[in-house]
């Protein structure tokens, strides 16, 4: 029986083929529970009540049957309040949702001003540390590899990081090796392909040959789905066009300057381009690959030994801000919190066209996908396994890699699972998917067929 | 004569300052609605595309947004949106402390070198290797190594203003005249004494002109550095306005970075002036 189903349903259901009584077999309800993945509860309070209601009347009445009974008799609310006469719900739910004290309050989290960020940034003014025992000060940082250098120097205890970065780190490529590990991805999807406004008649990519793109980071989902994507038209990455390595602002202004003729980069970004008339969205990485990773929330394996608690209680305050930030509801509220020059600074209507999914496309249109950037923090280990496959296909990775080893080691699935569900959540029951991307399924199973499938790739 | 000439000249930087307005502002004019689009595509849209407005700011959006950081300099908004006062402080304490470590060192030891022909030739080769090297390519490996990144800042600072203060006062010292020297060996002057009321004073004019160098790569140097690292300091200031594509506030922080140069040139033209005598 499942920990979250409410115990105050009388007309539960108890002897159905699942054990949440909704699905006609066990097999039935896994898939469920899989497409739901993390559903919020309305309020994070809420959900810490649920929690420890539930639990209490699980302990209360052991058996379903007798609880069935009581709940008839006297009505939920009413058995509730009785509840509550007898036990403090409401302390053991501020003691629940604290957890172990963290050994270390003051936290210092470096982020980029990118709306990737966004669940780290928020949660800063939005009180999402504050709520889980921490005083977390979050440092905007120059750039990606500021970050990492910080992170390694200890200055950050924790950063928001680039997807690939915490594999690549961890793995010694472009940095010393030293262990680090990804508790939440901050978030999916979120990039896209802007092309200048010059070319706007040039939609086939079969015909970039020669042009010129910017990417934010050599160990990015930037520069790993732009390759994908152009392969997939038949252009060598490495041949055909020129990829550059350039910092967000100044893909804009080279853009304007026409020194460059595209750029596959973080939404706020690309809708800064349109916003300034100077490009338009080719796509959105969207429809590359729907739900693909794109920054994750990462820090030291020594940081979480020496800090357990506080790491956990980190790890809660993303969830619990991604959460929220999942909800198209709140995302006009998040826009303005994080628009500041505190944080990202950046004019509010770009940040709001990022997060609402409603925008001006460059090209007089406006265009609508509530999906464009989302908020979900499950470390899929098939992620990093993906990741890993176009290090290799790129040769950023040469020689054998242990796909399946590397990615439990640097994304902490088991451990964001069990924090997830004492959260009230309901993550995943694996730690592995397939998925598609650009129409092809991914194995995670076989990393090795996958790469060997590609027609274009640096020989390795 | 002299009074005439310093109002013309001021008549003329004047008439410069006003032309340049001028055709800055014309320039930068907006050249009115560009193309026709829908009401509710424009307003997702900047002005830039909206009203053909140029990228570039004119003198009038600079100005007024000059005000508006003058009026409030010190304000705190938190570790990331700080006032211009609060940054330029920050650089400005940065600057000060490596610059003033670096004359703890290249003064002493420019000293020793200037003194002995030894050293000085077997000093030499290490001196000529590290004196052409970037500042900035110390960062990394600064970052690195300290594993601070505002102590990183300060070393860098530091690296970069030793060296013409360095070379100047070995220079000085090197190049006291013999005879003063040959007329303190006459009058049984020891070693130190010589040092200090001989060759120091001789050298001072040079090694102040070193410090003055000094003073200006180290401030050139700063807002790089603070570029790179970020945090805090008018380099970040820099950043964080380019990030959000502000030419407003970079053109605001060039103009007072130029300003705060000036001033501390002019800090050390005085006290070189002050130590200057006739031969």
């Amino acid at each position: 029986m499942s920990t979250f189903d409410n115990p105050f349903d009388p007309d539960r259901n108890l002897r159905a083929g699942c054990a949440c009584g909704q699905h006609r077999s066990a097999a039935e309800h896994e898939q469920a529970a899989l497409a739901l993945r993390c559903q919020p509860a309305e309020s994070e309070e809420k959900r810490y009540e649920g929690v420890v209601a539930s639990a209490v009347m699980r302990a209360m009445f052991p058996q379903d049957m007798a609880r069935r009974a009581f709940l008839k008799s006297v009505g939920a609310s009413t058995a509730l309040a009785a509840l509550s006469q007898c036990f403090p719900l409401k302390t053991a739910t501020e003691v629940f949702a604290q957890a172990g004290a963290p050994e270390k309050k003051d936290l210092k989290v470096g982020f980029i001003p990118i709306t990737c960020a966004t669940p780290i940034i928020m949660a800063a003014p939005m009180g999402f540390y504050s709520k889980h025992g921490l005083n977390v000060e979050v440092v905007k940082t120059a750039g990606w590899a500021v970050i990492r250098d910080k992170t390694i120097n200890k200055e950050y205890d924790a950063a928001h990081m680039l997807a690939p970065m915490p594999i690549a780190i961890s793995l010694g490529l472009g940095a010393n090796a030293i262990p680090f590990a990804v508790p939440a991805i901050e978030n999916i999807n979120g990039q896209g392909i802007v092309l200048a406004t010059k070319h706007k008649d040039k939609r086939d990519p079969k015909d970039w040959k020669g042009l010129k793109f910017a990417i934010p980071f050599d160990y990015s989902m930037h520069n790993y789905l732009l390759r994908y994507y152009l392969a997939e038209h038949g252009l060598d990455p490495d041949t055909d066009v020129q990829l550059r390595s350039v910092p967000p602002p100044e893909m804009v202004a080279n853009l304007r300057a026409d020194n460059i003729d595209g750029f596959l980069a973080p939404d706020n970004i690309c809708q800064r381009a349109i916003y300034d008339g100077v490009g338009f969205m080719h796509l959105l990485s969207k429809e590359i690959w729907d739900g693909h990773p794109c920054c994750s929330f990462a820090a030291s394996r020594e940081f979480i030994t020496t800090a357990p608690n506080s790491f956990a209680a980190l790890t809660r305050a993303i969830v619990d801000a991604t959460a929220y930030a999942s909800k198209a509801e709140n995302r006009k509220q998040i826009a303005e919190a994080i628009a500041p020059a505190n944080y990202i600074n950046a004019p509010v209507t770009v940040l709001e066209q990022v997060l609402t999914g409603t925008y001006a496309d460059g090209l007089g249109g406006v265009k609508t996908d509530a999906k464009r950037v989302d908020f979900d923090p499950f470390p899929w280990q098939s992620f990093a396994v993906w990741m890993l496959t176009q290090m290799k296909r790129w040769g950023q990775i040469k020689g054998d890699v242990d796909y399946k080893a590397v990615a439990e080691q640097v994304y902490l699935a088991t451990d964001t699972k069990k924090l997830m569900t004492e959260m009230g959540l309901s993550p995943p029951a694996t730690a592995y998917k397939s998925f598609a991307v650009m129409g092809k399924n991914f194995d995670p199973a076989k990393p090795e067929d996958y790469l060997a499938s590609f027609k274009i790739k640096k020989g390795a | 004569m002299t009074s005439s000439l310093r109002l013309r000249a001021g008549l003329v930087s004047i008439a410069l300052l006003a032309a340049f307005l001028g055709i800055w502002h014309l320039a930068t004019r907006s050249a009115g609605t560009t193309t026709t689009m829908s009401p509710e595509y424009a307003k997702l849209m900047g002005l830039t595309a909206t009203q053909g407005k140029s990228a570039m700011p004119g003198p009038l959006d600079v100005g007024a947004k000059l005000w508006e950081h003058l009026r409030r300099p010190f304000y705190d908004n938190g570790p990331n949106d700080k006032g211009l006062g609060i940054q330029l402080a920050y650089s400005i304490a940065r600057v000060g402390t490596g610059y003033l470590l670096a004359v703890l060192v290249a003064i002493p030891l420019g000293f020793l070198i200037g003194m002995s022909p030894l050293l000085s030739k077997a000093l030499d080769p290490f001196i000529q290797v590290l004196k052409p090297i970037s500042p900035l390519a110390w960062m990394p490996l600064a970052l690195y190594t300290i594993k601070d990144s505002s102590v990183s800042a300060i070393f860098v600072i530091f690296i970069c203003s030793i060296w013409p203060m360095l070379l100047n006062t070995v220079f000085g010292v090197a190049s006291v005249r013999k005879e003063w020297i040959n007329v303190a060996r006459t009058l049984e002057v020891g070693t130190v004494r010589r040092a200090f009321t001989v060759i120091l004073p001789a050298a001072a004019p040079t090694i102040l002109t070193g410090m003055r160098i000094s003073i200006g790569i180290a401030w050139l140097v700063i807002v790089a550095a603070e570029m790179l690292v970020g945090g805090t300091g008018i380099g970040y200031f820099v950043w964080n306005e380019w990030n959000n594509l502000s030419i407003t506030n970079v053109i605001i922080a060039i103009l007072l970075i130029g300003v705060v140069g000036m001033l501390l040139d002019q800090i050390l033209a005085r006290f070189t002036r002050m130590v200057t005598f006739p031969e």
